[in-house]
């Protein structure tokens, strides 16, 4: 990365996507780069610890990040953060469908500019994305 | 030997679309090679339900969807030699095959050669007592409540050998969802069962296949950030297999979404822990050496898949009954909404307490806090929502009886008259729930029981 990028504090969602599986009460979050130079920036500071803070008030008791490198992608499998599981959980959402976009939404992060693709809304300085 | 094969994934869930498998037959039509298309219709709690159903009725247990989706396609099948490979049989695939072999006749077609795979029902050979004493994955306990069914995984290795029966179809009830693509693999490629790498290579083709649309396009849109061209006819997806284990992921032309890195990458990982151990019945895949390559528009080719020795063990659902969910939603809207919304929650909340209840409910405030805040409050990160939002009041609970999850929903409706200003659009529902576990039972105690009946009339 050099170090003359412009920083911006975004959501991940402006350099990566990535959707949600569920296995019983554990939860999968995959958290892919949109750009293969996101990698790094995403693998030094997307650590598993801040992603389990994120994740904590659902009840998750642990999560373990997996690298894989050649896709520009992480797997996040956070344990016990579905409220027992699609057959036992009382949550709108059983299976937890909706739960990357805490990944993608929640964690804000100064993140160099020429991360985002191109064509991205959020290389607009206008661009509103917070809530409120 | 076959040189190439061409598998299409005509749905992903027991929901899926009904005319999904129409462009995928006319696409698979024009493919020179092997041919075929599979369904997998089959959750974890779909095949309990079905399981009920044959209680009832010993025609019924297969999906009810079965014509929905076959009498598009069945006459096309038929004319282009198209194998079928699907779930649908549930928990009676035996009647399943009876059912297609009677919409062959009314559509005036001869009948098709159906092998149907039994083996996977444990509570045709296990007792009872042995299945809800058997430690579960999970470490919840499951003895003492009514066992609603039991059904082991088999894999790719059963369906090959019904495929090995020259037959059209395939019916399975519960095998993993991948064996419904490796299965047609291992028969016409004839790999070897301990090619681990083959192996593992079309158990992951068969993941990219199993949920349908999801690897071409669905499941993907994100409008303005990640846009997929006309959703509304998305195109489903068909994998050509080269006998290496390399294969292509695409989509049939003339149809909605597309097949990217990135598509193929969130399916990938999707249901996925450990990526250098996927456990199926035939192999573990180890994916940390997939990578992806573009061939031409909408065409992925995926190569570097590894696989270990499968394991001994074979993993098995067993359900019993969950008791009632009890889910009652309330609209508030307009000046101090949130105030009047969380209100009502609180008098449902105080009077079921003092009813006598002391279990959970769960209090969402839809458009304030609810799927990603675990419906607390406290959690939310919305601390500075509208004074004048539209608003609902939605609150759960699961109990053992139906009275108590049926309180819960006569409470909320009371406050219709009894609650606070203008409260409106009461919705509930009381639904009778299935509570599962995973168990491990060695595949020896299994494999004798692995059966394959041929249907052809």
């Amino acid at each position: 990365m050099t170090s003359c990028s412009e920083m911006r504090r975004l959501p991940l969602h402006a350099i990566a996507h990535g959707r949600a599986g569920d296995k019983g009460n554990v939860s999968n979050v995959s958290l892919v780069a949109y750009r293969p130079e996101a990698y790094k920036f995403l693998a030094t500071n997307v650590t598993a610890d801040k992603v389990h803070k994120l994740y904590a008030h659902l009840g998750a008791s642990g999560v373990t990040r997996y690298d894989l490198p050649l896709l520009s992608a992480f797997n996040f499998v956070i344990d016990d953060v579905l409220d027992g599981g699609v057959n036992a959980s009382r949550s709108i959402d059983r299976h937890g469908k909706t739960l990357s976009y805490i990944l993608l939404g929640r964690f804000i992060i100064d993140m160099p500019i020429d991360l985002i693709p191109d064509s991205s809304p959020y290389l607009d300085p206008d661009f509103r994305w917070q809530k409120y | 030997m076959t040189e190439r094969v061409f598998i299409a994934g005509g749905a992903g869930f027991s929901g899926d679309r009904f005319d999904a498998a129409v462009p995928l037959v006319a696409h698979l039509a024009s493919c020179d090679g092997a041919r075929y298309l599979i369904f997998e219709v089959l959750a974890e709690r779909t095949i309990a339900l079905a399981q009920i159903s044959k209680t009832v009725d010993p025609d019924l247990g297969y999906s009810p969807y079965l014509e929905a989706y076959l009498r598009p396609v069945l006459e096309q099948i038929k004319m282009h030699h198209i194998k079928v490979v699907s779930n649908m049989g549930a928990a009676n695939p035996l009647a399943a095959a009876k059912h297609i072999n009677k919409l062959a006749g009314e559509l005036g077609l001869p009948p098709f050669r159906i092998a149907v795979l039994s083996g996977d029902d444990l509570s045709t050979y296990l007792d009872e007592q042995t299945l809800l004493e058997a430690p579960t994955m999970e470490g919840n306990q499951l003895s003492g409540r009514d066992l609603k069914a039991a059904n082991v995984y088999l894999g790719g290795d059963a369906v090959a050998n019904a495929l090995a029966m020259d037959v059209d179809f395939v019916l399975v009830g519960r095998t993993t969802d991948s064996a419904l693509v490796l299965g047609p693999l291992l028969h016409e490629f004839g790999w070897a069962n301990d090619d681990w790498d083959k192996l593992a290579a079309g158990t992951i083709c068969g993941h990219l296949l199993e949920c349908g649309a999801q690897v071409t396009g669905a499941y993907f849109a994100d409008p303005g950030f990640k846009d997929v061209p006309a959703l509304a006819e998305v195109g489903f997806p068909v994998a050509e297999v080269y006998e290496s284990g390399d294969f292509i992921i695409t989509k049939p032309e003339q149809t909605g979404g597309c097949v990217t890195s990135a598509t193929v990458t969130e399916q990938l990982l999707y249901e996925m822990h450990d990526p250098t151990c996927y456990v199926v019945p035939d192999v573990c895949a180890d994916v940390s050496g997939l990578y992806l390559t573009e061939d031409g528009i909408d065409r992925i080719l995926v190569r570097g898949i590894k696989g270990s020795p499968r394991p001994e063990q074979l993993k098995a659902t067993v359900c019993v009954d969950g008791g009632f969910m009890a889910e009652a939603e309330l609209s508030y809207a307009g000046m101090n909404s949130l105030a009047r919304a969380k209100l009502a929650a609180d008098i449902v909340l105080e009077r079921m307490q003092k009813s006598g209840f002391n279990g959970e409910i769960r209090r969402d405030i839809i458009g304030a806090f609810s799927v990603l805040d675990g419906g607390d409050a406290s959690a939310s990160q919305a601390n500075n929502l509208p004074f004048d939002g539209d608003y609902r009041v939605r609150l759960s609970l699961i109990s053992a009886d139906h009275k108590t999850a049926q309180t819960l929903c006569d409470e909320l409706q009371h406050l219709y008259c009894s609650g606070p200003a203008a409260g409106g659009g009461y919705r509930s529902s009381v639904t009778p729930q299935m509570a599962s576990a995973s168990i491990l039972l060695n595949r020896t105690l299994i494999e004798p029981h692995i059966a394959v009946e041929v249907v052809d009339r």
